[in-house]
């Protein structure tokens, strides 16, 4: 199937139409592959013609074992901050995701291959480090894109990853891909040899770095700029074709033309108003500025701009066939046929607006939002969405809703852990036995010793985990009354300056600024404290702080009011945009992303740190009835006694 | 029928026999009683004298045991199967009178009109 596809991108054969939805629904791994493909075949390419694109190296550890390396272009590596990724994923995979592998098959490739190729190999390796983490999905969506194009270029089996040679080794060739990929049994001893001898190994800060400015830079963003002028394109043809209905008579044959009086001047005016409304109304509708870019093509629009286009066209055919041809004379008929159009047009955009924006309102699903490393969980109603406009609302309420995700807090709960799993070790005494013993029994009967010792073992961790939080709960309220006094005293030293004070005595006059700069240092101490045992003190800056200073004093606020946003985490969108740990988001579903939410869809948006996992519930079908009650029918009695019937 | 603190109290009383009708599974009476020594004597329509804290019967379902019984509205009980009714709490005079593995009820009740007929009787020239 890619075949085809390259023919047409070199000029050779006709677009198949399939191909062209294909593409408009998946767009970018098709981009992604051809280029690859491309470039592969013609034997071009070097690390640096990608390097623009910003290429990213997937290093992951397969179920078969083999440590594969797989590189592709990605153009969406550029896009803002929202950009939202999606893979599909079938539940073999599942798991592997968990098990991106960074270090050691780095520097185990990099002894692998000879020195020619040292530096450059570092150089992809470095950038594993990041792209692991965050694209850790380009690799199952190739996957499945392989499937659909039953592509066997790559040897692969289905639980593996793509091996894809780098252009940059056009020099090593056959022999290093052959030597990847026999399995290495001896992989542990090779990893520990070579550390940063490559002269152009990264740092994660360099690499961090390096993102961030590329994310902030408005580069390529190929999908946003060829949707928008597919629009702009659809507009003008749509605006434009009544008018032309309308003035090519006159151009062609102006002399066979019937004269038509008030009549056609009153469908004038009403032809020109009706454009000016569908023209507001497509602008309203349709341009405005965009929330987000989303993984997949947005299918209601998509089939509304095919809708249209049809619609023009037959229009068109109509108009070529039955009036250029025949060159009829009736134009008042020609102005109504216009006029028609645009009616027709309006009612097109009616239906536009009930399937993009009236459909979704009704709530339909509560959907459960779960964050993965804290439990935080929120419910919200949604209407009935497709999975990634649900995930785009979603992360919207996030942004407003969730308390900021603070890492240090987790801490504890993974020291526990450690020490849970340090008490015990396992020894296998007999050995491994000649095949009767598989791996697979043996970790079996491992971990069933291990849970069973760990039962009996008299477990004190408990104790001092509830000494330890009344501690610390002792000690943070503790902090938090020096916090409050010290707050209040120093609120204490300034005061508002009324208008005749000020004229008095103009010497000495402090503008909020320098107020809050004058009155921080008594607290700036006992609120350090504070935040350090709260380990909030990575979330606030104390230029922050004194700017939260300065707008409370010039807003009358009390120290309770100024205090507030330091003793509670608040949601994200109140810290500044480099604290928030959350801003690529990559959707992760079993169902295709256009699919619409259904009863118990579960999905994840995963972000660098933690991950949000969504699952969705119908609301249920509400059965009501009534009841009629006779306003006379209300009648009392006294009631004397309690009486008891027997 | 009002009693004279530390006085035994002394009353005309007619003795009726109820048969209780089993209605699935309950027992029922067929009537409703209303007072006790935990209630509002003063509420009392059928008492004379208002600080009376006896058990009365309110309501007598008609065609019921009870009213196929004898018994009428207004009157005072004040025994039940030998069980005193005239110083119990209102919820124990209930319990008395369902008792599931009873099946009948010997109730000693007393009204105004029995006191009057045995005045009338003996004021009356008896036939001799």
């Amino acid at each position: 199937m890619s075949q085809p596809f390259l023919q047409w991108v070199d000029g050779k054969g006709i677009p198949d139409i399939c191909y062209i939805i294909y593409f408009l629904l998946d767009g970018p791994r098709w981009i992604q592959r051809h280029r690859h493909t491309f470039e592969e075949q013609n034997g071009i390419g070097d690390a640096l013609s990608f390097g623009t694109l910003h290429s990213c190296i997937q290093v992951d550890a397969s179920s078969a074992g083999a440590r594969r390396v797989a590189f592709k272009p990605d153009c969406r590596r550029l896009s803002d901050s929202t950009g939202l990724l999606s893979r599909p994923i079938d539940r073999t995979s599942l798991h592997e995701t968990a098990l991106t592998v960074w270090p050691p098959p780095f520097q185990r490739s990099s002894k692998r291959r000879g020195c020619v190729a040292m530096d450059t190999e570092s150089t992809y390796s470095g950038y594993s480090y990041y792209s692991g983490r965050s694209r850790g999905s380009h690799r199952h969506g190739e996957r499945s894109r392989d499937r659909h194009k039953s592509r066997s270029k790559d040897s692969r089996s289905e639980k593996s990853v793509t091996i894809n040679t780098p252009p940059a080794e056009p020099l090593l060739g056959d022999s290093s891909v052959r030597g990847e990929q026999v399995q290495d049994d001896n992989w542990g001893e090779t990893t520990t040899a070579i550390t940063g001898t490559s002269e152009h190994s990264l740092s994660q800060e360099d690499i961090v770095r390096i993102t961030k400015d590329l994310e902030d830079s408005v580069g390529l963003n190929c999908r946003r700029y060829l949707t928008r002028i597919l629009a702009v394109i659809l507009g003008v043809l749509v605006l434009l074709t009544p008018l032309a209905f309308l003035v090519l008579p006159h151009l062609l044959w102006p002399d066979k033309l019937q004269k038509c009086g008030t009549a056609c001047e009153g469908l004038y005016i009403s032809i020109a108003f009706k454009l000016l409304i569908l023209l507001l109304a497509v602008w309203g509708l349709f341009f405005r500025p965009p929330r987000a870019s989303l993984p997949r093509v947005f299918a209601f629009r998509a089939l509304l701009s095919v809708l249209v286009l049809l619609f023009v066209i037959s229009y068109w055919l109509f108009y070529a066939v039955r009036i250029l041809e025949a060159q009829d004379a009736d134009y008042q008929g020609i102005v109504q046929y216009a006029v028609s159009l645009v009616d027709a047009l309006l009612f097109i955009h009616y239906l536009a607006v009930v399937l993009l924006e009236l459909r979704q309102l009704q709530p339909c699903f509560s959907v459960c939002v779960t964050r993965s490393t804290d439990g935080e969980t929120r419910h919200y109603n949604l209407g009935q969405l497709s999975i990634q406009q649900a995930a785009l609302a979603i992360i919207e309420h996030y942004y407003s809703d969730f308390p900021v995700h603070n890492p240090a807090l987790l801490s504890a709960s993974k020291s526990r852990a450690a020490k849970h799993l340090a008490g015990l070790k396992v020894y296998n005494v007999d050995g491994p036995g000649p095949g009767n013993n598989p791996a697979a029994g043996l970790a079996h009967s491992q971990s069933r010793a291990m849970i069973a010792a760990a039962a009996r073992r008299r477990d004190t961790s408990h104790n001092e985990l509830y000494y330890e939080e009344a501690e610390h709960e002792r000690r943070v309220r503790k902090r938090k009354a020096r916090l409050v006094v010290a707050v209040e005293e120093a609120f204490t030293h300034i005061k508002r300056m009324q208008e005749e004070e000020q004229k008095k005595s103009p010497g000495d006059v402090m503008d909020p600024r320098e107020a809050a700069q004058a009155i921080f240092p008594s607290m700036a101490r006992a609120l350090q404290k504070y935040l350090r045992t709260t380990k909030q003190q990575h979330c606030h800056s104390m230029e922050s702080i004194q700017q939260h200073l300065a707008f409370c004093i010039t807003n009358n606020m009390t120290p309770k009011a100024f205090l507030e946003s330091y003793l509670t985490p608040g949601p994200t969108l109140q810290y500044s945009r480099d604290r928030w740990l959350a801003r690529q988001w990559t959707l992760i579903s079993e169902a295709s992303v256009t699919s619409g939410l259904r009863d118990g869809t579960v999905f994840l948006l995963k972000c660098v740190d933690f991950s949000l996992v969504i699952a969705a519930k119908k609301i249920p079908f509400v059965q009501m009835s009534e009841e009629y009650i006779d306003p006379k029918s209300h009648k009392f009695v006294l009631r004397l006694q309690s009486e008891t019937s027997v | 029928m009002s009693f004279v603190p530390g006085q035994p109290v002394t009353a005309v009383v007619e003795r009726i026999e109820i048969q209780k009708l089993s209605q699935g599974p309950n027992l029922v009476l067929g009537f409703c009683i209303g007072g006790g020594i935990d209630q509002d004597p003063g509420q009392n329509p059928f008492s004379d004298d208002k600080a009376d804290k006896g058990i009365y019967v309110t309501r007598v379902s008609p065609g019921g045991p009870a009213d196929v019984a004898g018994l009428k509205i207004g009157d005072k009980i004040m025994q039940v199967n030998g069980w005193d009714m005239t110083v119990v709490t209102h919820d124990q005079a209930r319990k008395k009178l369902t008792k599931k593995n009873e099946h009948v009820v010997r109730l000693l009740v007393t009204r105004k009109t029995l006191e009057e007929a045995v005045k009338q009787s003996m004021s009356r020239p008896g036939p001799s």
